[in-house]
């Protein structure tokens, strides 16, 4: 199932340059992991402990994943997957 | 100017003062680092220096991120810009004696150019935005920002793009849009403005958003708050401060501005003890420090307080570990105690507050109510915005009289003392 996995301007150096990269997943897991093995350096520069970064929001249509399942959290074959720096606003 | 780096909170990693304030390794927030050598040297000198300055912000401006404050005349209130600050700090006695309390001051940033607290932040980022060479102003706000980067917008020259919940209270849109800025309503709520706006500002290079890529100077502005309370009180730090908590971004700036005087001996006695308060109908702050966590769970805001309905907040982390430190207290009030809270600040100290002024002094209230607020304790309660902006919270929250124009209509309808004869 093919993902967009949308890209905010402080990660592209680390993807090649892109604002999206198609991957492959049905759970945000699966495609960040897909995300991961096209451009290994995103892994450290999002997760932590095998867990988000505290500053940093992946959105499924719209809404934080974790509102929902966070890594759990399924995506449609189409979808879309946002990536956000959790620190604006206020 | 005494800024010297942005420097990121999580991890250290250092950036040029540049339009940046993401850390690119960890997404921590960036940070403006000062070095202040020189202002220590002699904190007699930088207080006169201090106390010579122009009756607004920039009588701080060796604290703050520019090169220089807004030309022509930094001397006068006559400077380019709306010169936004040295607002009131109000000994409330009355309130004090509600609450049983020892001593209150109430420091009211309505009086502000828009009437909120939001004219330091974005005089402080317009500025550095103009020194790097933008050319258009821009923010996500909750309504109180929209007001004073549109009038800074008209003020300076500069185009201006405001976006905003679309389910924001009329005052604050009809106070937005009369200065002519491009307002843009989102059908969404406020994470889901700001969420837009950080994708919005990749795009467009030529943008400050004063609240996104300049959010570092941004922030800063805050800090002038605790500035002008330290300085109204003869350069002395009060010992607590009960303040309003939205993206915990002015809660937190409060205690760095505190801190920043401290480490230089401007000024004598502590970091205050921080109260935050916020909505009940948005407290993912409240609800982490409770329950001993520092990651906020984002909730979706349902509360009148609607300048203080940031469901994902930014800053929350720091906000829990400053009430920590300090042995603070963040706590959450309901929306008929935020109606309560304007209305106590009304009758006791003739302030008309917003609601997030409401949901400040319910806070204090509780803090009372609850004993936790010692006699001997000088209290700063930090009300952020105008009443005139939130109208709808009083409507119907009182009775009034009408009457024929005779005297025997008004005898007749209004109560009146009784007349005491001598």
């Amino acid at each position: 199932m093919a993902v967009t996995v949308k890209l905010p301007t402080q990660l592209r150096d680390a993807a090649g340059g892109n604002a999206e990269v198609a991957v492959e997943g049905a759970t945000v897991g699966e495609a960040l992991d897909a995300l991961f093995a096209q451009h290994g350096e995103l892994r450290d520069r999002l997760f932590q402990d095998g867990e988000l970064r505290r500053f940093v929001n992946v959105f499924v249509a719209g809404e934080d994943v974790r509102y929902l399942d966070g890594l759990e959290t399924a995506v449609p074959a189409g979808g879309e997957l946002t990536i956000l720096p959790a620190v604006a606003g206020g | 100017m005494g800024a010297t780096h942005l420097k990121c909170r999580e991890c250290s990693t250092e950036y040029a003062l540049e339009a940046s304030f993401v850390c690119n390794q960890c997404f921590g927030p960036l940070e403006v680092a000062y070095d202040h050598t020189g202002l220590a040297d002699d904190p007699a000198a930088t207080r006169r220096r201090i106390q010579a300055g122009p009756q607004n912000i920039w009588r701080y401006a060796d604290f703050l991120p520019v090169q220089q404050p807004p030309a022509p005349s930094q001397r006068v209130g006559s400077i380019v810009g709306l010169p936004a600050g040295c607002t009131p700090l109000i000994k409330a006695d009355r309130l004090a004696e509600r609450l049983g309390l020892g001593e209150v001051w109430v420091k009211n940033d309505a009086h502000n150019p828009t009437h909120s607290f939001k004219d330091r932040v974005v005089a402080v980022a317009s500025q550095r935005a103009r020194e790097l060479g933008f050319d258009t102003l821009a923010c996500a706000s909750t309504g109180n920002l929209a007001n004073a980067v549109a009038a800074a917008g008209a003020a300076l020259g500069m185009d201006s793009y405001v976006f905003i919940p679309s389910n924001l209270e009329e005052q604050k849109v009809l106070a937005t849009g009369v200065y002519g800025t491009n307002l843009v309503k989102i059908r969404g709520n406020y994470d889901d403005v700001n969420r837009l706006c950080l994708e919005l500002s990749g795009e467009h290079e030529n943008w400050a958003f004063v609240n996104v890529n300049l959010r570092p100077y941004y922030g800063e502005g805050s800090k002038t708050l605790a500035y002008e309370i330290a300085e109204q009180l003869g350069f002395e730090t009060p010992d607590r401060i009960v303040g309003p908590i939205a993206s915990g971004s002015l809660f937190t700036k409060i205690a760095k501005g505190f801190r920043e005087w401290l480490d230089l001996g401007l000024i004598e006695g502590d970091v205050p003890t921080m109260s935050g308060a916020q909505a009940a109908g948005c407290s993912p702050v409240a609800t982490a420090f409770a329950e001993g966590k520092n990651i906020c769970k984002p909730v979706k805001p349902d509360t009148i307080a609607k300048s203080l309905a940031i469901g994902n907040p930014a800053d929350g982390p720091f906000a829990i570990d400053l009430a920590r430190e300090t042995g603070g207290t963040i706590d959450a009030v309901t929306d008929d105690e935020i109606r309560a809270g304007i209305r106590l600040l009304a009758e006791t100290t003739g302030i008309f507050t917003e609601t997030a002024g409401g949901v400040t002094a319910a806070t204090l209230k509780k803090l009372a109510d609850r004993g936790e607020i010692g006699k001997d304790e000088r209290v700063v309660l930090v009300i952020t915005g105008d009443g005139l902006k939130t109208l709808d919270a009083v409507r119907d929250s009182f009775e009034s009289y009408e009457i024929d124009a005779t005297t025997a209509s008004f005898d007749q309808t209004v109560p009146t003392p009784t007349k005491v004869t001598v």
